[in-house]
Order: structure tokens, then C-alpha cells, then sequence
């Protein structure tokens, strides 16, 4: 090393060059192959969804902090990594305005009024897709069929990008875009009538096995379906430590256990543990939403807390309340609680006398 | 009493010391009933006969109160005004008294109408305290119509009842439920702060 290198610095001497965006770039990779899954599977819409949510979080971003006259951070990814992840949320045929309101939502709401990266409460994409579940119900839940590129059912560009900027998703040329439930609504609606799990999820539904879930290809928001590929995005989160362990496991353990027992006891009536973990957005919230490093604790103790209670209210919302799947409402939930959890968690101090 | 003194009062009661916009009372009926402009005008001019008719008896009476009693004292006469806009609106306004519902009662634990009445009626004279009344009152009016404007604009896409985007606007539900009012009213209170800043950035 020559001399002229060696700058007078401060502690920590040992840096292992980690940056803020150093870690959106490794989260942006590991959630590549879900979001290159997502778009063969759903075809050009989830394409259009994805770019729209994400250069509108990266505007928002840029004007924002331009209205207050900070240096612009959207080379930092985070705006980017934000839009990604609310498109993954989205359903493949989001309207050009709901992704776009969806991105200001999440980087103006949901992080810069609290004063920018690090400082927000919330998971700035889940807040933002909560904020666009409860304004725009009809729009959100709306699952087309699985439509995979280049196959006999997907529509031409000129088609997709008729169905996301103008939202006709029920127009004549397009009449098979009809919607059908996703596997967790389907077994809420059909088990409220009274029928059991597997007359709901079986027979005329016939939308559900553990196969094709497990490949993503049934409806559901874009992230939903690509489980799989999400997991194996985890893996290689988990392998360059950006997230460790604690909250993913702690967060499948906790909605997961719940389920099991719920399971054996009566099996009529509610769903195996597998049909949890391979419908909805589990795992990629598991992995992906959870772990955000600044609405996450910070003690590994903390963060097994949260995992749980993150796993134990997405299996309450799906089983009882008013909606079909929880993730998001259950990631915001305890990302409240976090303040409160860091408080007692807080390790003791190497000497200190109780 | 000069005019100076009373031109004070307007422009405190309607911007400068405004109820909600600065002093942040009266949330309650602020962040409930304002799901629509008509409702906000309704709830705000409701609001402002009481205050007014509370700042005037209240003046009137402050040298007999006991200071002991004053609150109960001030209560009781806020009370019998709510009471008579209550009976009013109920006979002549049914549909927005309907609307309003519990709201309307409720003016009686209002914090500006207390607080007007223990911070200024209570030491002030009677013209004074009309003043101060009515404008803390119109005040309070105009911030629950600019946000049950901006609510009721984002949330049903429409105006005093008149629908005002077109059928491509998609009204965002969320603005209409209570976190929608705690949003609008955090981006209003930044407008009003920066109207404010730019204005003492001229004057100095």
C-alpha cells in the first residue's frame, strides 16, 4: 500500500466497505429472479407495473428531496428497491394510476415525511400497499389468471399496455382477463358459507395444488405467486449476511405453528400448514418486507420477537379477520411495535451491576 | 376598545392563532365529521354560534363567577348554546344534524370553546369577547372546510355534494376513514407553515 493512501480515520479502522447502497443493490439482485418469474408468468402487465411503481417512487423521491434542498439520494437504490418491492405486491393488472399513486405514496408518506431513509416507521412499500388496499379495494383485488409470456393465453404488449393504461381489464377484445379468487380468498369466502377446506379448494375451484404453487402459477399479486423464486432470493440475502436468520424462521414459526395445531385439531376447517406457506405473501414478506433493516429490531433477541408476531398476526388475519391474506397489515402492525420492542431488549451492558 | 386592538382579534382568530391550523384543539370534531366540505361548513358554523354566545355570557358574567366554580360555570353556559344549536339543527337541518349525529353534543367538551372562554372572555369585555368569538369560530370553520374540501375531493372525487373530477378519477376511499383525516390534516398544517415561513421570510 503506498503512502499516500493512508488518511487519518476514525474508529471503525476495520471496514468491510458496506454502504447503503451496497445493500439495496444485494436486496435488488436477490429479488431479480422473482421479479424476472413474475413477469414471464403474468407477461408485458407485470413488466408495465413494475417499471411505472418503481420510476414513480424514484421521481417522488427526487423532487421531494429537491423541494428540500437535500442532495438527491436516488443513486442510493433505496427509492428503486421500494418501488420493486410495492410492485411485487401489486396485482399483475394494476392500473397505470394505481402504481403510480402507490409509488408517491410509499417514498412521501410512507419514508420522507418522516425525514427520509432511516428515519421512516413503516415499511414504506407496505405501507403504501395497505394505503392502496383500503382506497382502492375493487382495483387491488382484482386476480387475473395466470397469463405465462409467450404462451397461447398472453397478451401482445399492444394488449398490456391497453390493460394497465386503461385499466379495461373487462373490455369485449379482452373478455378472458376475468378475474378468479386467489387460494386464500377462495377457502375464506367458501368456508364462510360453511363448506370444509377441501370442498372449497377442490372441485369447481380447481385453482390450487401444492405443485403449481409452490412454481407460482396461480393468481395472486406479483410477488405472491413467485414464492419460490423468492426464497431462493432469501437464500442468497441470508449467504452475503444482509438479512440473517432470526426473522424470516421466527416469522414462518409463527404463523406456521399456529397452523399446524389449528390443522390437527380440525382439518375441516382449516388448511394445512403447507397451503399457508405456499399461498400468499409469506415468504417473500418473510424475507423481503420483514427484514427491512431500519422497521426491523435490532437485537437478534428483538428480532425473533418480531418475526413471531409478524408469522402469529398474518395467520389471525387470514383465519378471522375481514381480509384474505395479512402480511403487509401484519409487517406494518409490528413495525409499530418496534420502538417498543428495541426498548426491551436492550442487551446488558458488559459490566454492569443489576 | 381601538380598532387596532379588534383587527388583532380578527386576523388572530382566523390565521395567525387559528384553532386548528396553530393552536390544534378540537381535534376531535376536526378529524371525525370532516369527511365532506358541507359537513366541516356545518360542524364550523355550529361551532361558532356557541362560541360566540358562550364568549358573550361568559364575559358578561365574569365578575360574579367564583373562581373556584369558574369551569362548571363555563361549562353549564357552553352547554345550554350546544343545546340550542342541538335542537335547531335537529328541526331545521335534520339530514346534516343525522350526519353530524353525536358530534353536535359533543361541541360541549370542545377544547377552543373552553379555552376561549377561560383565556379570554373571562377577562375581556363583552364586544371584545363577541369579536374573538365569532372570528376563533370562523376559523375553526375555515380549517374543517379546507379539509373536509380536500377529503371529500380525494375521497369521493367531488365538491360540496358536486361531483367535480370525472368518472377517469379514481376517488382513494382512504381519505373518507379516519387515517385519511390525520394525513390531509398533516400536508395542510405543512401548507399553512409554509405559507407562514414565506411570509416572514419577505417581511424580514
Amino acid at each position: 500500500m503506498s503512502q499516500t493512501n493512508q488518511l487519518m480515520k476514525s474508529s471503525p479502522h476495520v471496514h468491510d466497505g458496506d454502504s447503503v447502497t451496497n445493500v439495496m443493490e444485494a436486496v435488488i439482485w436477490a429479488l431479480m429472479p422473482a421479479t424476472a418469474m413474475a413477469v414471464m408468468i403474468f407477461g408485458w402487465t407485470a413488466l408495465l407495473v413494475i417499471v411505472i411503481t418503481t420510476l414513480s417512487c424514484l421521481v417522488t423521491e427526487h423532487l421531494f428531496l429537491k423541494l428540500r434542498q437535500r442532495p438527491s439520494a436516488i443513486a442510493d437504490r433505496s427509492a428503486a428497491l421500494t418501488g420493486i418491492l410495492l410492485a411485487l405486491t401489486l396485482p399483475p393488472h394494476a392500473p397505470w394510476w394505481m402504481c403510480v399513486a402507490g409509488g408517491v405514496f410509499a417514498i412521501l408518506v410512507g419514508k420522507q415525511v418522516y425525514g427520509g431513509l432511516g428515519y421512516n416507521m413503516f415499511n414504506p412499500a407496505l405501507i403504501a400497499r395497505v394505503f392502496l388496499l383500503i382506497s382502492f379495494p375493487a382495483q387491488m383485488t382484482a386476480w387475473p389468471p395466470v397469463t405465462p409470456l409467450f404462451s397461447e393465453q398472453s397478451y401482445s404488449l399492444g394488449d398490456s399496455i391497453a390493460i394497465v393504461m386503461t385499466g379495461k381489464v373487462g373490455a369485449p377484445e379482452l373478455a378472458d382477463a376475468v378475474s378468479s379468487a386467489t387460494p386464500l380468498g377462495q377457502y375464506r369466502t367458501e368456508t364462510g358459507l360453511g363448506k370444509t377446506v377441501q370442498e372449497a379448494l377442490g372441485g369447481g375451484y380447481g385453482g390450487y395444488d401444492e405443485v403449481r404453487a409452490a412454481g407460482g402459477l396461480i393468481g395472486g399479486s406479483l410477488g405472491e405467486t413467485v414464492r419460490c423464486w423468492g426464497r431462493w432470493g432469501g437464500g442468497y440475502l441470508l449467504r452475503k449476511k444482509v438479512i440473517t436468520w432470526h426473522i424470516p424462521v421466527s416469522m414462518l414459526a409463527g404463523c406456521l405453528v399456529p397452523a399446524t395445531i389449528f390443522w390437527t385439531y380440525d382439518p375441516a376447517h382449516f388448511p394445512d400448514p403447507t397451503f399457508h406457506l405456499l399461498t400468499g405473501g409469506l415468504i417473500i414478506g418473510a424475507f423481503f418486507m420483514a427484514t427491512d433493516m431500519v422497521t426491523s429490531p435490532i437485537t437478534s433477541k428483538g428480532q425473533i420477537i418480531f418475526g413471531l408476531g409478524c408469522g402469529l398476526l398474518t395467520y389471525l388475519i387470514r383465519t378471522w379477520s375481514g381480509y384474505p391474506e395479512g402480511v403487509s397489515f401484519a409487517v406494518v402492525i409490528m413495525n409499530a411495535v418496534v420502538p417498543l420492542i428495541d426498548q426491551y431488549t436492550r442487551p446488558r451492558v458488559y459490566g454492569h451491576m443489576a | 376598545m381601538s380598532d387596532n386592538k379588534t383587527s388583532q382579534l380578527i386576523t388572530d382568530g382566523l390565521w395567525y392563532n387559528n384553532g386548528i391550523f396553530v393552536q390544534m384543539l378540537g381535534m376531535c370534531p376536526t378529524l371525525a365529521v370532516t369527511t365532506s366540505a358541507e359537513n366541516g361548513l356545518g360542524m364550523g358554523l355550529a361551532t361558532t354560534f356557541v362560541l360566540l354566545g358562550a364568549n358573550v355570557v361568559v364575559s358578561l358574567i365574569r365578575n360574579f363567577i367564583p373562581s373556584a366554580v369558574r369551569i362548571p360555570g363555563y361549562i353549564i353556559v357552553i352547554a345550554a348554546f350546544v343545546t340550542i344549536v342541538d335542537l335547531s339543527m335537529n328541526a331545521y337541518l335534520h339530514d346534516l344534524h343525522k350526519v353530524l349525529g353525536i358530534f353536535i353534543p359533543l361541541i360541549v367538551v370542545n377544547c377552543i370553546i373552553l379555552g376561549r372562554a377561560e383565556a379570554f372572555a373571562s377577562k375581556n369585555g363583552v364586544f371584545a369577547s363577541a369579536i374573538d368569538g365569532i372570528f376563533t369560530g370562523l376559523g375553526f370553520t375555515l380549517a374543517l372546510v379546507v379539509l373536509g374540501s380536500v377529503r371529500e375531493l380525494l375521497g369521493s372525487g367531488s365538491l360540496f355534494g358536486q361531483a367535480l373530477l370525472g368518472s377517469d378519477f379514481h376517488p382513494s376511499l382512504v381519505f373518507v376513514l379516519p387515517p385519511g383525516a390525520f394525513i390531509a390534516l398533516g400536508f395542510i398544517l405543512v401548507g399553512v407553515r409554509w405559507i407562514n415561513a414565506k411570509r416572514d421570510n419577505e417581511a424580514a
